[in-house]
């Protein structure tokens, strides 16, 4: 029997789908999923765990019973109990609640360089052959990663023109650590270690650069910005001296901007006897183009995690790598790489170094992927990279300083490298909106920014990054994002200062954080000082 | 629970010799010429932006205010009036109509105004009262720290201040010195103190920061100075809330707006002289190794020869440049905008001596260096 | 670039016949059009500021690109198969780095895109970076015991460092004593990193491998101690039956009591805390990190909710807050700067990024394995630990120093035939096993053997009877 003719026959009009507007209608996941310890019950289980063999526990009894009471544990952690597959889902699903560089057109967490990090290298990373690999094997055994090691210090000192380069850093802030501890040792060794007890730095630098030296127990000079955005020329001349023992510094800044002086800011510091130490962070734009070591720089630091494409991973691990001059390599931590021509080794008799800066020898992950991420583009593609980037940057700024209420603080009229601060003063003093808010609403777009670190020298600052990974169409799109957000602030204002409208969760109320007698760190803290239970 | 009641008061006229090209709303004859060349009030608007400003972020509050432009014409109906002034407001009436205010029991000030409607909201609480006050800005000089940044930010603070805790620090009221002018020179005079709600920006960063590097390091400010000092010697302490609050990390509570004295010992330190005046500080310091830390005041950086002139050239010379700490949390110089210190002794081969780049101290161990001008 | 590479240099291309796929804008037209767009002549307008004896006038010198992925694969491929892995051999490796099984969920969770690529959004677009990393937070607080776990540092040398320092600003004391066996690479660190505001001593362990607790207390007679530094356990596994009296030691002389513990080992041995540990920190690579040749490392650092110790966290804690919507978990980050006590201004450290990924594979680990599978953990290595210095002491040639203590994970073996510790591994190695890490800070006869959970009862016996026929 033939199903019963329709009364009419659908039309080619209505079969049709109108096209997309202009902005995605994004709304993240919402799985208003509980937290870990609600879920489960006693008795489930998310993985078995080997048992002793029969034949062992009869040999050796309970070897815990040799220790006193005090030693062993009387009850079990209360973690929660979850079958496999809940486990799985519950991250799963949080995981979805997480909006990944893979996902957004992320060129809104300045600084961060959050370039695309190719699949292809998460592979070797998993490789058994790079995994399950022990740091303490004979080097024998590790030929190969070793010579991925020996191979990516070379890419690296000829891609910064240093003399020698440790992988061993653990990140970018861990790098500047590790110069910093080079520098003390370097002067320590000249008998110089007491009168040197300065480090300069500037205000656009990272704050990391002026933390590490504080860290290391050196006073931190900081030079702020001239009218021009430059750090105060004058301002070094009157800082550096005897007491100099280094010049921390970014270039380009934070803000894009070359410093153009930076050949003279290292000359000022070695005439009063101090070395300088360049924090590349901020290198995707000049990769091919400029070196430290043409600049004049004793030491530089490269981030893995950054330039070199190793994913951020939520804020780490990461990866660092210091380069330096001859005269500096003696110091550089232990062990370096070595090879003899025919075998890779490790080498740690180094008498002058200043030792272990983390256990072994780097975030071997991170190292195979930055190696395979610079194999995979050569001389011509790491120059097509910045290049690009730089291109990106420029053509975004073009976009962007269109938006009414935006503006480009200093150096007017000149280009930027691979980013730029933003201020969004105009925008603010017209609607009342702060920065903050806006990137809020942005995130109702399915993408993101970050303002600047504190305090703001730019107010109501935004700092933009496209880097090389972003399509002319996705930098369109980020763009149209912000005028439209820009558009709402000041014909509904309301509706941005209430943002996240279409987001995971709403407004946190973060107050609590504030107070001792409100914060809860962990579930069991919450649960105690929250709830009122006995934990 | 009844809802906070907040006093309004609005100098109808301040601001209007700006917009004009006078240096100043203050008299009737200025007023007159001002409307006379075509000012236009617009203290009442920015006002009125405040209050929008604090409404839209949520606050809840009972409004109280004057009768007409000084508040109630542009705060709508929804207030409670407590004064009602002529239709030519004089500063006589910002006073009365502020003493009105805190007879309603008010438990947050805001007034529209220049710096002198802050003095004039000043000789009605008093100097030092504990009330929060806090200035939208309409005048045409705003020299004083009581100020919000713009008339949003007054209603942000006032909203912010609603919600709970939020701290009240003192603050400089500032105005032009009518002595110093009529010997033909301009001056910023130091008239006292007021209580303001102080909303820091968000210490914390999402991107992970830098934790040894605070904005608000009074207390590592305190911990430079005591290493550079040897034990027994005297911290001579300029006006200012960031020398009160290095005080108070050195054990002392000293008022923000005089000059003071410390004695340090291997402990803590002791208050030796407390609002001291020159010769005061020249008779304490004789003989004796001196320190001094000066901290920028009021908004523009002024650092010497504005609300310290007991800071003579004297005693300047006595304790020498290199005791001379120039104390500033980062957050404060970020404000200054990249505009540089300042400094007017009345004594112009010192000025040209203090001119150049300083060490401003910004914490233990950090130093920012910092432009200082004549 | 001295060695050839296995896979033979790729043929260099004289100019990239098209876009690089991870440069959209590289292709030609699209640059062309973009620059117009902008109103520039080329991208060299927009290097205007650096001056020319800065430009770097040639290409840099680097091997020809291997710009197809296929090339790449078959490039990577080679160098890593001139590694071995512990999978294909039997490995008795341990010495900070252990051979715990990685659970397949572990693998997929921290291998999501989402969080692989993510880095510092806010608590709304990025909530599941922030619940993963409470959670994180909260389960290793159960499993020590503590209310308060911070976000991961670089690694466990940097936890013990930053504890101590912690410590020296909580209590403004200048010396640290460092009491158990530490091994050399982690002293190093923690000495180098503590120097600018503390001096480390190290008060040696007595003969029989335990703190020297008489030594101890006259080192802390001066009352200048900031914190006793205790392990548990130790470098060569031992766990010390004075522990709980360090703390009582410590806190006598007004001292804090720091304890480093690897949480493998938790679910057997007693939390730090519940003996007096004021700080617990140490490594978390053994809940389900791999090895990756030393690269999987991760720090904690654990206290309980007492404000004085909270101010002086230098790392970010994130805490649970409600949000405008009933029923509706926040999160942020605690604003611990901004608590009414004081900092202390000295000694402070910085923030940067470390290592929070692989603290949700810790999350994802601790809640696979629940309380039971920790305790079944705990049990399976002390009890193979046990299993196997019984074996290797029959072993002639072979002696256990210390056999009498409880070991976890790592134990010491001594080797007392002709050959060293280093001339034992080679001849292990041509038969097909990695013995253990020799310790080059002690004596060449010396060597840190470890076992786990996935290590069998066959896989001790093979190597007792290994070592018969070459430890003589």
């Amino acid at each position: 029997m033939s199903a019963p003719k329709p009364a009419t026959e659908p039309t080619r009009e209505e079969a049709r789908i109108a096209p997309k507007p202009p902005l995605r209608r994004f709304h993240q996941a919402r799985w208003d999923e509980q937290l870990i310890f609600e879920l489960g019950t006693p008795g489930e289980r998310g993985i078995s765990v080997p048992a002793p063999e029969p034949e062992v526990r009869e040999a050796v009894g309970d070897p815990a019973a040799a220790l006193p009471a005090a030693l062993r544990r009387s009850t079990p952690p209360a973690l929660p109990e979850l079958g496999q597959q809940q486990v799985l889902r519950h991250y799963l699903r949080l995981s979805q609640e997480n909006l990944g560089a893979d996902l957004n057109i992320d060129v809104g967490q300045g600084t961060c360089t959050m370039k695309y990090s190719p699949k292809v290298n998460d592979t070797f990373t998993r490789d058994p052959r790079v995994a399950a690999l022990h740091p303490l094997q004979d080097a024998s055994t590790v030929q190969g990663v070793l010579e991925i090691l020996h191979r990516l210090e070379g890419l690296l000192k000829e891609i910064s023109g240093m003399d020698r380069v440790s992988l061993q850093p653990a990140a970018g802030s861990s790098a500047i650590w590790t110069n910093v501890a080079m520098i003390r040792a370097y002067f320590a060794a000249r008998g110089e270690a007491e009168e040197r007890d300065e480090v300069i730095t500037t205000s656009f630098s990272h704050p990391s650069n002026a933390a590490c030296a504080k860290t290391a127990g050196y006073r931190v000079i900081t030079l702020p910005p001239d009218a021009d955005g430059y750090p105060d020329i004058e301002a070094l001349r009157a800082a550096a001296g005897p007491r100099t023992a280094a010049l921390l510094i970014t270039n380009p800044e934070d803000t894009g901007i070359y410093n153009p002086r930076i050949a003279e800011f290292v000359r000022i510091v070695h005439e009063a006897g101090g070395l300088c130490a360049y924090d590349q962070a901020n290198a995707n734009g000049i990769l091919g183009i400029t070196r430290a070591r043409e600049a004049g720089f004793d030491l530089c630091h490269f981030n893995l995690h950054k330039t070199f494409s190793t994913p951020h991973a939520c804020g780490g691990p990461a990866a660092g790598a210091c380069g330096v001059t001859e005269a500096l390599a003696p110091y550089l931590p232990s062990p370096t790489v070595e090879f003899d021509g025919t075998d890779y080794r490790l080498e740690a008799d180094r008498a002058e170094s200043i030792g272990s800066v983390r256990p072994f020898y780097g975030v071997i992950p991170n190292l195979v992927r930055a190696y395979a991420w610079i194999m995979s583009l050569g001389a011509e593609g790491l120059r097509e990279t910045a290049e690009i980037a730089v291109l990106n940057n420029n053509y975004l700024l073009a976009k962007v300083s269109a938006i009414h209420g935006v503006s480009v603080p200093y150096a007017q009229g000149r280009p930027r490298l691979e980013q730029v601060r933003y201020s969004w003063e105009r925008l603010h003093d017209d609607t009342g909106v702060h920065s903050e808010e806006i990137g809020l609403r942005a995130a109702d777009f399915g993408t993101h920014y970050w303002t600047s670190h504190h305090p703001y020298l730019v107010p109501e600052p935004m700092t933009l990054e496209p880097t090389e990974s972003y399509s002319r169409a996705d930098l369109d799109e980020y763009a149209a994002i912000l005028t439209e957000v820009a558009r709402e602030a000041y014909e509904d204002t309301g509706t941005v200062r209430t943002a996240p409208h279409r987001s995971t969760v709403h407004r946190t109320k973060e107050d609590t954080l504030e107070s001792p007698a409100t914060w809860a760190v962990t579930w069991r803290a919450y649960r105690r000082k929250i709830l009122g239970e006995s934990v | 629970m009844s809802a906070v009641r907040i006093g309004l008061v609005v100098n109808p006229v301040a601001g209007l010799g700006g917009r004009v090209g006078l240096k100043g709303s203050d008299g009737a004859a200025v007023q007159t010429r001002a409307l006379a060349l075509g000012a236009v009030p617009c203290a009442g608007e920015r006002a009125a932006v405040a209050l929008a400003e604090l409404r839209a972020r949520g606050g809840e509050f009972e409004l109280y205010t004057a009768a007409g432009p000084m508040g109630a014409t542009l705060a709508g109906t929804a207030c409670h009036t407590v004064h009602r002034p002529p239709a030519v407001t004089s500063p006589d009436d910002t006073v009365a109509a502020v003493r009105a205010l805190v007879a309603a029991g008010v438990g947050l000030l805001l007034f529209a105004g220049g710096d002198g409607t802050a003095r004039d909201v000043l000789r009605a609480v008093g100097d030092g009262s504990t009330l929060p006050v806090l200035g939208v800005p309409t005048g045409v000089k705003m020299h004083s720290a009581v100020f919000a940044v713009n008339p949003r930010a007054a209603g942000e603070v006032a909203a912010a201040y609603l919600r709970g805790g939020v701290d009240v620090r003192r603050c400089e009221v500032m105005d032009r010195d009518p002595e110093a002018l009529r010997a033909g020179r301009l001056a910023s005079r130091l008239y006292g103190w007021l209580s303001v709600p102080h909303v820091p920006v968000r210490v914390q960063s999402r991107k992970a920061g830098s934790a040894a590097v605070s904005p608000e390091s009074a207390g590592g400010i305190a911990a430079e100075l005591r290493a550079r000092m040897s034990p027994g010697s005297l911290l001579v302490l300029g006006p200012g809330t960031t020398t009160r609050a290095v005080a108070a990390a050195l054990g002392v509570d000293v008022s923000p707006d005089g000059v003071n004295v410390l004695e340090t010992g291997r402990g803590s330190a002791a208050l030796l002289a407390q609002d001291a005046n020159a010769d005061g500080l020249l008779a304490l310091t004789h003989a004796r190794e001196a320190h001094l830390a000066l901290t920028p005041i009021g908004g523009q950086g002024f650092l010497l020869g504005r609300g310290n002139q007991q800071l003579t050239p004297d005693l300047l010379r006595r304790v020498g440049p290199a005791r001379m700490a120039i104390v500033c949390t980062e957050a404060k110089l970020a404000a200054l905008g990249g505009r540089p210190l300042l400094v007017d002794t009345g004594d112009e081969e010192l000025d040209a001596a203090l001119t150049g780049h300083h060490r401003v101290i910004t914490g233990r161990r950090t130093t920012t260096m910092y432009r200082l001008v004549s | 670039m001295t060695a050839t590479p296995p896979s033979g240099p790729a043929p260099r291309a004289a100019q990239a016949p098209h876009a690089h796929p991870y440069i959209p804008n590289s292709a030609p037209e699209v640059k062309r059009a973009m620059l117009e767009a902008i109103g520039a002549a080329g991208v060299e307008d927009f290097y205007a500021d650096i001056p020319e004896e800065l430009r770097l006038r040639r290409p840099l010198d680097l091997p020809a690109p291997l710009r197809s992925e296929a090339q790449l694969v078959r490039h990577v491929g080679g160098l890593l198969a001139r590694n071995t892995s512990t999978r294909e051999v039997l490995s008795f490796l341990g010495a900070g780095c252990y051979p715990h099984h990685v659970p397949a969920v572990v693998d997929e969770v921290v291998n999501r895109s989402e969080f692989l690529t993510a880095y510092a959004g806010e608590p709304y677009e990025d909530h599941g970076r922030f619940q993963a990393m409470w959670e994180y937070q909260s389960l290793m607080a159960e499993l020590l015991a503590a209310e308060v776990v911070n976000v991961p540092v670089y690694d466990g040398f940097q936890a013990a460092g930053t504890a101590l320092r912690m410590a020296g600003r909580c209590t403004g004391r200048a010396r640290v004593l460092a009491v158990s066996d530490t091994g050399p690479d982690k002293l190093s660190k923690v000495v180098d990193y503590l120097r600018p505001e503390h001096q480390l001593v190290t008060v040696p362990v007595r003969a029989d491998g335990r703190a020297d607790l008489d030594a101890v207390r006259a080192e802390l007679a001066a009352g200048d101690v900031a914190a006793v530094w205790a392990e548990a356990p130790g470098y060569a596994g031992l766990v010390d039956e004075g522990l709980p009296e360090l703390g009582e030691l410590a806190h006598a002389a007004g001292a804090l009591y720091v304890v480093g513990c690897n949480p493998a080992s938790l679910g057997v041995l007693a939390p730090p805390s519940s003996y007096g540990a004021d700080i617990a920190c140490g490594d978390i690579q053994p809940l389900g990190i791999h090895m990756s040749y030393g690269g999987g490392n991760a720090g904690f650092v654990a206290t309980q909710d007492d404000e004085r110790l909270v101010a002086e966290f230098p790392t970010r804690l994130f805490g649970l807050v409600p949000t405008a919507v009933e029923g509706e978990y926040g999160f942020g980050d605690v604003a611990f700067e901004r608590t009414s006590f004081a900092v202390r201004e000295e000694g402070k450290e910085w923030v940067g990024t470390a290592a929070a990924l692989h603290g949700i594979a810790a999350g994802v680990y601790l809640s696979l394995m629940g309380p039971h599978g920790m305790r079944e953990l705990g049990e399976t290595v002390l009890a193979r630990t046990a299993y196997a210095k019984q074996r290797l002491a029959d072993v002639p040639g072979v002696a256990i120093p210390h056999a009498d203590a409880v070991h976890f994970a790592d134990f010491p073996v001594r080797f007392t035939g002709s050959r060293t510790a280093g001339e034992v591994n080679a001849a292990l190695r041509e038969r097909g096993i990695f013995g253990g890490a020799v310790r080059t800070d002690r004596d060449p006869r010396e060597a840190l053997y470890c076992v786990t959970e996935t290590h069998t009862a066959d896989d001790i016996d093979l190597l007792a009877d290994t070592l018969k026929e070459i430890a003589q």
